[in-house]
Order: structure tokens, then sequence, then C-alpha cells
């Protein structure tokens, strides 16, 4: 077993654990938390495919400015005990599982084709992964979609502030 | 960096996209739920680069770029909704907010 592969299973397990953690925590603080974690987690294993520029961008984009953005409205809005709350309808809970196993069994079926054959990493992998190629291909054959990226970012920011300020005139 | 196969990502992926559609479908909390897309675009994020590392080709990556833009604005759009859902209701439960229920 080669050291890649050890680092890949300890990165998938605290990636695993660190989602189920986020959607099982009583308390919505540590689901943010460790879904920080798992955030930070996922960028170890872009580094583990090569790809610094997004690696970088995980850390600053999600674990940064989300993040910060979620446990603001949590500390906003002061929740507290969950206990109370009472699932009403619990064939949601059914359906969820079944959903759930179908995933399973659509996975497991795919993954155990023998027709499948994995390629090896690529070698130009390390030159994609820069941010200098990143840069260029935004910049000249992406261009389009970035500047629609703009205007819907610009879109959000005019939203979001009509959305969350107080009405005045009442 | 030869020695781990494709399927693994994939599989990791499909797993932790599981994991969220679970969480999206048995929590109530708004801002749980919210935090389970975020789990659920990571995933596919993951597997895109996995796709673009192993394929040799940019468009992966430039795709998850532009997934991380559109998640940010879903981030402020989706928490300004629940600021206002509170201001109005004094709740972030879901099935609270029936005013639009049939």
């Amino acid at each position: 077993m080669s050291v890649e592969l050890i680092i890949f299973i300890i990165l998938g397990v605290l990636a695993i654990a660190s989602a189920i953690l986020t959607i099982t925590a009583r308390h919505p603080i540590v689901s943010a938390m460790s879904l920080v974690f798992n955030f930070l987690i996922l960028a170890g294993l872009y580094l583990t495919l090569n790809a610094q520029f997004i690696s970088v961008m995980q850390v600053l984009v999600y674990a940064g400015a989300i993040m910060v953005l979620v446990i603001f409205t949590l500390m906003l809005l002061n929740l507290s005990d969950e206990e109370k709350f009472k699932y009403k309808f619990d064939y949601r809970k059914i359906i969820a599982w079944m959903i759930a196993g179908a995933f399973v069994v659509e996975l497991i079926a795919i993954f155990t084709n023998p027709s499948i054959s994995s390629p090896g990493i690529s070698p130009n992998s390390v030159e994609i992964g820069t941010a200098q190629n990143i840069g260029a291909e935004l910049f000249s054959n992406y261009i389009l979609p970035i500047e629609i990226a703009g205007i819907l970012l610009f879109g959000a920011i005019v939203g979001a502030m009509v959305m969350a300020k107080r009405k005045i005139t009442e | 960096m030869q020695n781990i196969p494709l399927e693994y990502y994939l599989i990791l992926s499909g797993i932790i996209f599981i994991i969220g559609a679970i969480g999206m479908m048995t929590r109530r909390n708004a801002i749980i739920l919210f935090m389970s897309i975020e789990l659920m675009l990571n995933s596919v994020n993951l597997s895109l680069v996995a796709f673009s590392s192993f394929l040799g080709d940019s468009a992966g990556q430039v795709f998850v770029f532009f997934v991380m833009a559109v998640a940010a604005t879903e981030s402020a759009i989706g928490l300004a909704i629940i600021i206002a859902l509170f201001r109005k209701k004094e709740t972030v439960y879901v099935d609270e907010a029936n005013l639009l229920k049939w």
C-alpha cells in the first residue's frame, strides 16, 4: 500500500465522518463547524489530484466566505433547543432512506461493472491545475460564462440586500 | 500520485452526495438543509476535479470555478431568505413556513 493511498484513505474517512456529523448534529453550530472541516478535507483531496488552484479557491471561498456567512446567520438568529421540535411526517424519512438506497444500488451496479477501465492520472495534470492555466482558460474560452457569472453575482448582491433589509415604511 | 484509481474518488463523491441527500430529506432546519446542499455541491465538485485530472482536460476545473460562483450566490440569497422568514414567523423550520401550502 503506497503513501498516496494511505493519505487518500485517511482523508476519505475523515470526509465521510464529518459529512455524517454535519447532518446528524443536534446543534446547528456543530453542523457548521464539521462542514468547515469537511471543506478543508476536500481541499486536501483536490491537492492529491494536483488541482492547486481549485484547492486554494475551496479554502478561500467555501471554508472562508460561505461558512462565515452561515455562522454569522446562525449567531444572528440565536437558535437553541432543537429537541422540542418533533417530526410531523415520518414518511419523509422512509422516502429519504429509499432514495438513498436506490443511489447506493446504482453506485454498486456501476462500479462492479467489469467493463469500466480506469485510466491513470494524466501526466499533464500538474500543468492543468495551475492558476495560470485556469485563468487563461477562463478569460479565453469561457469569457462569456464568466461575464454571466459576474451579472449573477451582482444580482445576488442586490437581491440579498432587498430581502434581508427591514421594511422602513411599516 | 499514480496509485489511486479514479473509482475511489467517484465512490467517495457518491457517498458524500448520498449523505447530503439524506440530510436534505430528513432534517427540517432550513440552515441544515442549506448545509446539505453545500455538501452535495462539493461532492459533485470532487468528481469534476477527479475527471479533469484523470482525463487531462481543464474544462472540469473551470466548471468547478463556476459551481463555486453559483454556490456563493445561492448562499447569499438563501440566507437572506432565511433571515426574512425568521423575521416574519420567528422560526427556521420549513414545516412551519406553510403560507403558500394548498
